[in-house]
């Protein structure tokens, strides 16, 4: 499985948001995209997810240019998991995974019980199987978060694309989902995200790209994730250090430092 | 590694929470199986109300009687009340109950939003347009009926065409209800117009009294009107319920889970206008089923579609039949049913409000 994004240029009409963009992404590996607030992070991910045109360039899934296929056909590969948010209707947890097996199904068909088996393995890898029969609605964000992410997995894709998955979490809770985007990935899915924490690339990423109103990067987390980068994208003085784990792999994290 | 205690811990969980789901499963099988029972009920007990009071034993009797082709033993009024005044009346009025409530809780799933009744789109506004013309020239029933009919599709055709000239693809569904709201004003004003138009002392009141809604005059013919758009309205809604689920999660979600959102929201939006405009043109304008039978629905047997569609069903068509037989029987002068919709529908979803688990709104 490979993601190809080749010289894309996204935006709404005729704004060009960003420009020239390249990147790849395949199995196994975790990409986060960093930077500011309004430099066109979601514009890009509209554009992947096919909800927007690019206005140049093009993504290529497979070798296969990702225009031309169906909704259906792409919602096989790619599983979207959105900013935790509360919809109008009370369904149960289980309700809502199962709506990841819509690409799945026929025109007219509803969910069978293999269809119910695959969800309930969905919650049962990322631990939650606890939370099946609970209202969605009256979830917490953290639960709410991770049975998106169950229901992404619900459609067995071969990449999942975060937005955000950490935003609104506690700090317990986005190391959790921190975890399972590792483990997933070990299992073979390739998967691009979001994140405002720098510090959470160095625990999950295996790749960086850094976007900023005039500057594309994309390479290793050592590569991207340097103080002169991060001061020059969010204009802040940032040191990096690192600490020693129990197993002794090393850790970085950053540091903000205020003026 | 597991020991084997935590595995058989699990074990036990996991055979727990089936039983929980089996039996959750089966309390919603009960709540239909009511449902479909009340529903008989309430068809059956409506043929003994009204101002010829006829017991349910004769009504049985006839029935059968009728089905095994047993030789006649009642009186041509009774024939004649039930055949031709109360079988069509009861007919209709289960018809539209169903047909109204169905469009509503789709429109519901469809917008988003459980605010949302039948006439979002014009549909109502649109149909009531059309009947006051015909009305204002004299047209006969049927005209009436049928001009309604096309001017609510019209209406919620004018109301797509404006919104898909706006375009703004990323808000679509907003544009629609904005849209839908202008389209509503402008035929409400066109039927202001037509009665400021209309003769006071012919056209006028009629014109006022189809407003107000009623299955008074209800005849075969009309069951007939229905039947056809009520169907053509509901089967691809029933087939294609489960998908109204994950419509209700928003454009971008659906899209990504392989809907093609465009697609399903045009024949969710024609099959609800056929069954609006059919309903009202047939029964004039019947506010508040659409709203609050959806949300009663939805507390009896939960928010999925795929129970929810048919629960609406039911219970829609046992409530308009129910409250047709109050207009209809408590009264020595018949209530316009549209006023009686009304007059039990906002005390009656205050209630839900009220009463409502939380979240379940």
């Amino acid at each position: 499985m490979k993601l190809d994004i080749i010289r894309a240029t996204c935006g709404y009409g005729k704004k060009k948001v960003a420009e020239n963009i390249s990147l790849s992404v395949q199995s196994g590996e975790v990409l986060c995209l960093l930077g500011p607030n309004g430099v066109g992070k979601t514009t890009l991910f509209k554009s992947i997810l096919g909800f927007l045109r690019l206005m140049d360039g093009e993504i290529v899934l497979n070798g296969e240019n990702m225009i031309k296929m169906s909704k259906s056909k792409l919602a096989k590969v790619v599983g979207y998991v959105p900013q935790a948010h509360t919809p109008p209707f009370p369904y149960t947890v289980l309700d809502v995974v199962l709506m990841g097996r819509t690409a799945h199904l026929g025109m007219f068909s509803s969910p069978t019980d293999n269809d119910r088996r695959i969800a309930e393995e969905a919650l049962d890898t990322l631990g939650i199987s606890f939370l099946k029969d609970k209202i969605y609605t009256e979830i917490s964000g953290g639960e709410r978060q991770m049975t998106l992410i169950a229901r992404a997995l619900t459609q067995e894709p071969d990449i999942l694309i975060m937005d955000e998955p950490t935003s609104n979490l506690d700090f317990g809770n986005q190391i959790r989902v921190l975890e399972r985007i590792n483990m997933l990935s070990k299992k073979g899915l390739a998967v691009i995200m979001t994140s405002h924490f720098p510090n959470h690339v160095f625990l999950c990423s295996t790749k960086v790209a850094l976007m900023t109103k005039n500057l594309f990067k994309v390479g290793s987390v050592d590569e991207i994730v340097t103080e002169e980068n991060l001061r020059s994208a969010y204009g802040i003085n940032v040191k990096i250090t690192s600490t020693v784990d129990e197993s002794g792999n090393i850790i970085k994290a950053c540091i903000p430092l205020i003026n | 590694m597991h020991s084997v205690n935590e595995l058989r811990l699990e074990g036990r969980i996991k055979t727990f929470d089936d039983a929980s789901l089996k039996k959750e499963k089966k309390t919603t099988n009960y709540i239909m199986v009511i449902l479909v029972f009340i529903t008989v009920a309430a068809f059956l007990i409506s043929f003994t109300l009204g101002r010829y009071s006829i017991s349910i034993t004769d009504i049985l009797n006839i029935f059968i009687s009728k089905l095994f082709g047993l030789k006649t033993t009642w009186s041509d009024t009774v024939e004649t009340v039930i055949f031709n005044v109360r079988i069509p009346r009861i007919l209709a009025a289960m018809l539209i109950g169903a047909a109204l409530s169905l469009s509503g809780a789709c429109y519901q799933g469809l917008f988003k939003n459980p605010m949302v009744s039948p006439d979002i789109l014009g549909a109502s506004s649109g149909a009531g347009f059309g009947a006051c013309i015909a009305i204002l020239m004299s047209f006969g029933l049927v005209g009436i009926q049928v001009s309604s009919f096309l001017f609510g599709l019209g209406a919620v055709a004018l109301t797509f065409f404006i919104s898909s000239l706006i375009g703004k693809k990323n808000n679509a569904v907003l544009v629609l209800i904005l849209t839908g709201m202008v389209v509503s004003t402008l035929f409400s004003s066109f039927i202001s117009l037509t009665k400021y138009l209309a003769d006071p002392n012919s056209k006028l009141p009629a014109i006022t009294f189809w407003l107000m809604g009623g299955l008074n005059s209800t005849s075969t013919k009309d069951v007939l009107m229905l039947l056809a758009p009520i169907t053509i309205g509901t089967i691809p809604l029933a087939l294609l319920r489960w998908k109204i689920n994950v419509l209700s999660f928003g454009d971008e979600e659906a899209k990504s889970l392989g809907i093609n959102t465009s697609r399903l929201r045009l024949i969710v939006i024609i099959c609800s206008t056929l069954l609006t405009a059919a309903s009202v043109s047939v029964c004039g304008m019947i506010g508040w089923i659409g709203l609050i039978i959806p949300h009663l629905s939805r507390m009896l047997v939960g928010p999925n579609y795929k129970l929810l569609l048919p629960a609406s069903f039911l219970v829609g068509s046992a409530y308009l039949v129910l409250v047709d037989d109050i207009a209809r029987s408590l009264f020595p002068l018949e209530i316009p049913l549209g006023i009686l919709t009304s007059l039990i529908g906002a005390p009656f979803f205050i209630y839900l409000l009220v009463k409502g688990k939380k979240g379940w709104i």
